[in-house]
């Protein structure tokens, strides 16, 4: 017989109080499970955000016991070691309310970083050929997975400690584009990760790495991201 | 909790052990220069330094110089070449590495 | 931190590699018993190799040593960026006096 998990949620905004609640435990319970619990059974008022609950949309990350996590793919048995949880929103983004935060940020940057795709061919091209076995396709392919969950952002010291600061999510995405054979980017999207809050501010925690719930390694697409506006910038194709 | 990983520590001992040796510098810096009077101030202020304490504390600062460059070196490493996994175990092997060479400065010096 | 600051910063830290080994080497030699003033000074007195040796030493630890007290202080206090970089800037080039006057001090005086 399973007896009762004590779970403490934030609620309010940037100000606000974790409020306690008692939760029965079940057998195979998720931390998603257990805020729904909440909301449907027990304080209605409770704001968190959730979709596919199977771990493929990354809308329910919050920070769990101090971490940032997928609750969907987080069993309570795995975390909730005294029978205790506190859970709170993601950190280093704006509360909206309670559990949910605003994600333009962790968004915007992607823009400053030029995370976005710039095409070269039209409908009447003939579609490219990309070998997905050539080297540059590797290194996309490794940190293309990426489904702005903001788990990374929420984890890394320096996006704390630097509000311009892009973030490990925003950089991957932008060296996934600076080794896509397709994209016409070039040289502007290695300046766009080189100037203030781009690539330079890492600091190599790996936090990201460790936390990645897809298991990417931002820390090593931005190294790469390093290594290539040094080359340019040394070529003097970009500015420092 | 990702704020305890080794990781994590590593970053931190990384941050702190550079400020602490950015402390340290102008310091040390002022002893040697004590030898532009001549000899005598710089040697008086060298047999200060054979106080057990200060050598502990030479040892601390043998430990901090270590642990920053081969922190930094893994960095360097990370930021340069390709990827390799097993960074905790770096950072492990250079905390170990570093106190062990603070080791042996001080048991050569007691 | 720019571009800029992240070279200085990576190029001066690779430098430092081999001659803070060297220095490492030096501090075990040089902390053996009885070394004295006159011991250490016989030895750098007039010396080009260890007044290159440490000049350089004391460029890169100015420039290296500057540059991670700007971040510290622009991520860790609640200094502006630009407030940072003038402190750093303001330690940086105190280092780089004091050590040459260090220099200056075992080798020529």
């Amino acid at each position: 017989m399973l007896g009762d998990l004590s779970v403490s949620l934030w609620r309010g905004g940037t100000e606000g109080r974790y409020e306690t609640y008692s939760v029965p435990q079940r057998e195979s319970q998720t931390v998603l499970d257990v805020v729904t619990f909440v909301q449907r059974h027990i304080d209605p008022t409770l704001s968190y955000r959730f979709a596919c609950r199977v771990g493929v949309c990354g809308s329910c990350a919050m920070t769990v016991n101090g971490r940032p996590r997928w609750t969907c793919r987080t069993h309570v048995s795995k975390v909730a070691g005294s029978g205790r949880l506190e859970i709170g929103p993601l950190e280093n983004l704006p509360v909206i309310k309670d559990l949910a935060t605003d994600m333009e940020p962790f968004f915007e940057k992607w823009q400053k970083a030029q995370g976005v795709f710039a095409p070269t061919k039209t409908r009447h091209d003939e579609i490219e050929q990309v070998r997905p076995d050539s080297p540059a396709r590797r290194l996309a392919d490794a940190a293309i997975e990426c489904i702005n969950c903001g788990v990374c952002y929420a984890a890394c010291d320096t996006v704390r400690w630097n509000q311009d600061y892009f973030g490990p999510a925003a950089l991957t995405r932008a060296w996934t584009l600076v080794n896509d054979e397709r994209d016409a980017g070039g040289t502007a999207r290695l300046q766009a990760v080189a100037t203030k809050g781009g690539c330079h501010s890492c600091h190599s925690h790996q936090s990201c790495q460790e936390l990645c719930p897809q298991a990417l390694n931002p820390t090593a697409a931005i190294a790469g991201l390093k290594r290539r506006t040094t080359a340019a910038y040394l070529k003097g194709e970009i500015k420092a | 909790m990702h704020r305890g990983s080794a990781l994590w520590i590593a970053a931190l001992v990384h941050r702190l052990s550079g400020l602490a040796l950015a402390i340290f510098l102008p310091l040390h810096f002022l002893a040697l220069g004590l030898a532009i009077d001549g000899e005598a101030k710089f040697e008086s202020f060298l047999r200060w330094t054979d106080q057990p304490l200060v050598k502990f504390a030479e040892g601390g600062l043998v430990f901090l110089l270590t642990v920053h460059l081969l922190g930094g070196l893994r960095v360097l490493v990370i930021e340069n070449f390709d990827w390799r996994d097993g960074q905790k175990q770096v950072a492990t092997i250079a905390a170990a590495i570093s106190a062990i060479i603070a080791f042996i400065f001080l048991a050569r010096v007691f | 931190m720019s571009m800029r600051l992240y070279l200085w910063q990576r190029a001066t830290a690779a430098l430092m590699v081999p001659l803070v080994l060297v220095h490492i080497a030096v501090i075990f030699y040089a902390t053996r018993n009885g070394m004295t003033a006159a011991d250490i000074l016989s030895r750098t007195r007039g010396s080009i190799v260890w007044a290159s040796y440490y000049g350089l030493f004391v460029v890169a630890a100015s420039i290296h040593a500057s540059i991670g007290v700007r971040n510290v202080l622009a991520e860790w206090s609640p200094l502006t960026d630009r407030r940072a970089e003038r402190l750093a800037l303001a330690f940086g080039l105190l280092l780089a006096a004091l050590g040459a006057r260090a220099v200056y001090a075992v080798v020529l005086s």
